[in-house]
């Protein structure tokens, strides 16, 4: 026991999210019949759910702030459409698809932010307006029709990393990935631990960190062979790539700069943040745009990986990506969340409901499952919090660079956490995929 | 008065996990007398009245209650209040969007065939309104009367319950001199009446002057009882009792040294948030000397917090004239970034609410008004904050195991420590500190006055808002009076005293 929270720096417990993504992993495996970790479940899994992932990112902040957004999936339908029919009737390429997507996904944020932030109209209102508006645009924009697109914008919802570089059986840029990310656990490790005695803090005795840097690696290498000897012309997916990414930029954004801080103290006590020079109403309206930004781009990656843009595109995904947020140890009244644990959350959900179709269950089935899992997981999060425990989500999140949710765990690990955290999640998402 | 106990609670030991909230405490109420429990923040004291009102239930302690000559084992509220032990916290629990008569119902509404009674409400509600002294009409929204006459509704409720141990937590804390006298001669009236109280207050003055005993809790323990009329109690009494030692003196020892004016204000006129013809500061003029210790006296109400504020960046209420001149140069704050960077600080008055985001931790907490000082390119530096967080814990000695803890748990003296050190690491030349000693007990007010007065000496100056009266004279080197949104008098350290003052403080608008 004692091991494990030395390895982990802090309290066993604060891992309880991640060990239960790793339990529903390895019970997958053994009732599929080893079908669960596969290169191409693994792939499906991370094509089919990227989009609510990135989602999360975008609520997760949203939440911290004490908003929430019900428009989501209104908006990522609303610009799908809007982006095919731009390349089908005027011919635009996909690149400039993507930008005219991502700057429609400004203009509404834009909307959206002003009415929550500088009118103050609850996000609740203003979303579930948003919610009917871009619905009902989607389909008046696009009469209610399929419009499919073209093939290089594919490749931002299904494709593969190219194979370059010798033949060696494997993919080789998913390989350089893998190992990239070995190297900045190996990095990261070295780096806090110094930090650690210049400040002139109790250091971990050796053997610690090994086992630490042993145990990452070797997961993310599993997950990196896993991913490297698919079929060939498959590698790490895209939209993996694009999601991972998002997840370094934002864990950074939230817990190193200014406004990370400021999100966290908006949504943490909005009074005492104005009288200690915050700008809340900015706060407000920049966690709101972006989300809208990162809708759009969810909403583009679905299209480019089902083909087309339909009329029922994105419909239920802001109760997805609500609901990773909360089971990532979000708290509804705004202060408590992290970028990391949302994505954890966001995985505990894709493995389920992955994992449940393997098994042959039903969406019924599988509907009952999530909402339970949804419940428990925040009933006791809220029971040890009761219990005068610190929160579990709370502790785990925090131990992976949120800047609201609980303290303790950072005495020990003052380390490069956003980067750490990158690690950690990708650590993470190679197990279940 | 009668001798008979009404309560008696013998040995009672309470245990948090790792901690020994109480000890081997006593407490023995007599019928119909006002006993005052004191001690410093973190005794026990609210731990004690936790048990006896069965919050913390009967099993969850050790010891034994005794109550009008029975054992008593409360299993939570509901049996402690049907035995007659009514507690009325410091934050009231009232609800705001329902009326007083509902209010005093709540919870025990008298029905006829399954629908409530409203006559009768309304109708015992007079009565009860009658015996606190609260003239108002039952169906006024408990929002929409002010704190002191809420603290009057709690106890219509109370008396309602037929009440014969009343517990007040701190009840004049958010009270002004007025609406405290009344309050506690409505106290005495209910002694009279065979009603005892039990009365937790850190105002040691309203102590002596309506308690019948004092029992004093230190540390968990219950110390010692005094009883007022033998033994001859003073505040210094009390105080030695608290802490263990005498205090010399309540106030260190300082000698201000003050340069010139700095800090100017020049008619300055504010019109209240959401009534648009009605002014909260109304043509005010003040100015600061670097190294000076200004206070602002009034009673609550009087729009003290109103005109700080609005000076400070505006963050309160809409500005309509006036001019602020810094170093003789007028300045133009818009906004709470632009007075902190020109300088200003403002340490709110109340501190959960205002002041603090109780999620945060000390380190965050302390950086938090002046982030930008410690980023490096776009990264917030944590190496930089915790050092800067140790850096303020030393020299202010803030109690805590370390700058990662979590400000909710910090006692008020500590919390209010956090707030001075994110204002101090802004580098403020004004310091506005608003009730700076609320909720904060005897041992860390002396040290929150001798960090006030170490910043004066740095040559900042400092403007100090409080209701305490001995406070403010003990401090400043030079009060303004405030009634009713206009500034009635300036007075120096000199001319000072409680009657000056309080004279001045209500004043009629044409006293200048």
């Amino acid at each position: 026991m004692n091991s494990f929270k030395q390895i982990f720096g802090g309290n066993t417990r604060q891992f309880g999210m991640i060990f239960a993504l790793v339990a529903l992993v390895v019970f997958f495996q053994w009732q599929t019949g080893g079908k669960t970790l596969t290169s191409v479940n693994m792939m499906n899994l991370f094509n089919g759910n990227s989009y609510i992932l990135i989602l999360a990112i975008g609520m997760v902040l949203v939440i911290i702030a004490g908003h929430i957004d019900l428009s989501v999936g209104s908006i990522a339908a609303f610009v799908g459409i809007v982006v095919a029919i731009a390349m089908r009737d005027w011919g635009i390429p996909w690149y400039l698809g993507v930008l005219l997507g991502l700057v429609l996904g400004a203009v509404i944020g834009i909307w959206q932010g002003f009415w929550v932030a500088y009118v103050g109209i609850p996000a609740f209102i203003v979303t579930l307006a948003g919610m009917l508006l871009f619905r009902g645009a989607n389909q008046s924009v696009g009469n209610s029709l399929t419009v499919p697109v073209p093939e290089g914008f594919r490749y931002l919802g299904a494709g593969y990393l190219p194979e370059v570089g010798p033949d060696l059986g494997y993919n080789n840029l998913t390989l350089l990935i893998g190992f990239a990310l070995v190297a900045f656990v190996v990095y990261s490790e070295v780096r806090g631990r110094r930090k650690l005695e210049k400040i002139g803090a109790t250091v971990p005795p050796t053997w610690v960190p090994i086992v630490k840097v042993v145990l990452l690696s070797a997961v993310i290498l599993y997950a990196t062979y896993l991913f490297a000897t698919g079929r060939p012309g498959t590698s790490f997916p895209v939209p993996g790539l694009i999601l991972g990414v998002l997840v370094i930029i934002y864990a950074f954004i939230s817990n190193k700069t200014i406004l990370g801080r400021h999100v966290y103290a908006v949504g943490g006590n909005r009074h005492a943040a104005e009288l200690s020079g915050v700008q809340s109403k900015r706060v407000n309206f920049m966690v709101m745009m972006n989300m809208s930004i990162l809708a759009a781009l969810a909403g583009m990656i679905f299209v480019g990986r089902s083909t087309a843009s339909g009329p029922s595109d994105g419909v239920g995904w802001e109760l997805d990506a609500i609901a990773a947020v909360f089971i990532g140890g979000a708290a509804v009244t705004g202060g408590v969340g992290t970028v990391v644990g949302s994505i954890i959350g966001g995985l505990v959900m894709a493995v389920l409901n992955n994992g449940l179709q393997l098994l042959g269950a039903g969406a019924d089935d599988t509907q009952i499952i999530k909402g339970i899992v949804l419940l428990v997981a925040v009933a006791f999060d809220v029971y040890n919090k009761s219990q005068g425990k610190p929160s579990i989500i709370g502790l785990l999140t925090r131990n992976f660079g949120g800047g609201g949710g609980s303290r303790k765990a950072d005495a020990e690990a003052p380390k490069p956490a956003p980067t750490e955290q990158a690690v950690g999640t990708k650590e993470v998402i190679s197990h279940d995929v | 008065m009668n001798n008979h106990t009404i309560l008696e609670m013998r040995s009672i030991t309470k245990e948090f996990p790792g901690v020994k909230a109480l000890s081997d405490v006593s407490l023995e109420v007599r019928a119909g007398e006002i006993h005052a429990i004191c001690g410093e923040n973190g005794a026990g004291k609210s731990t004690l009245m936790k048990v006896l009102s069965g919050l913390y239930p009967y099993g969850d302690y050790s010891g034994d209650i005794v109550f009008q000559g029975q054992e008593v084992q409360f299993k939570d509220i509901r049996s402690s209040e049907a035995a007659g032990i009514v507690i009325i916290h410091q934050e009231l629990a009232l609800i705001p969007e329902l009326s007083i008569a509902e209010n005093i119902f709540l919870g025990n509404e008298p029905t006829r065939f399954g629908v409530i009674d409203w006559d009768y409400v309304n109708r015992t509600t007079l009565e009860l309104m009658a015996r606190v002294g609260l003239r108002e009409d039952p169906i006024t929204k408990v929002k929409d009367i002010g704190v002191g006459k809420q603290q009057l509704v709690e106890i219509a409720k109370a008396l309602n319950k037929s009440v014969k141990l009343l517990i007040l937590d701190e009840p004049t804390a958010a009270l002004n001199e007025s609406d405290s006298q009344h309050l506690l001669d409505l106290m005495s009236g209910l002694r009279s009446k065979g009603i005892s109280c039990i009365m937790i207050s850190h105002k040691l003055n309203e102590i002596e002057q309506i308690a019948d005993s004092i029992t004093i809790i230190r540390d968990g323990k219950s110390i010692e009882t005094l009883h007022v009329k033998d033994d001859g109690v003073d505040e210094d009494r009390i105080i030695r009792g608290m802490v263990g030692r005498s205090l010399e003196s309540r106030f260190p020892d300082h000698t201000p040294n003050i340069g010139e004016t700095f800090f100017e204000v020049r008619g300055w006129t504010v019109a209240h948030p959401t009534v648009a013809d009605r002014l909260v500061c109304k043509n005010s003029s003040f100015h600061v000397r670097r190294g000076e210790i200004v206070g602002f006296a009034g009673l609550m109400g009087a729009g003290r917090t109103e005109l700080v504020r609005s000076v400070f960046g505006r963050s309160y209420g809409n500005f309509k004239s006036g001019q602020i001149l810094i170093d003789g140069k007028e300045v133009t704050l818009r906004s709470v970034p632009q007075a902190i960077k020109a300088g200003l600080a403002y340490v709110t008055e109340d501190r959960k609410s205002l002041g603090l985001n109780l999620l945060d931790d000390i380190k965050t907490t302390t950086v938090s008004a002046d982030l930008q000082r410690i980023t490096h390119g776009l990264v917030v530096d944590k190496d930089e904050e915790f050092r800067v967080a140790e850096e303020y814990r030393k020299s202010l000695r803030t109690k805590t195991p370390s700058v990662n803890e979590g400000v909710a748990k910090l006692s008020g003296g500590n919390q209010q420590k956090v707030v001075l050190a994110k204002w101090m690491f802004t580098d403020p030349d004004l310091l506005i500190l608003d009730e700076p000693t609320r909720g904060i007990d005897v041992g860390a007010k002396y040290e929150i006055y001798g960090i006030i007065q170490k910043l004066a000496d740095q040559g900042k100056g400092v403007i100090v808002i409080s209701s305490e009266l001995p406070e403010l004279l003990g401090l400043s080197d030079r009060i303004y009076t405030i009634f009713e949104g206009a500034i009635t008098g300036e007075l120096t350290r000199e001319d000072a005293n409680q009657e000056s003052l309080m004279k001045r403080m209500t004043a009629s608008r044409t006293a200048a």
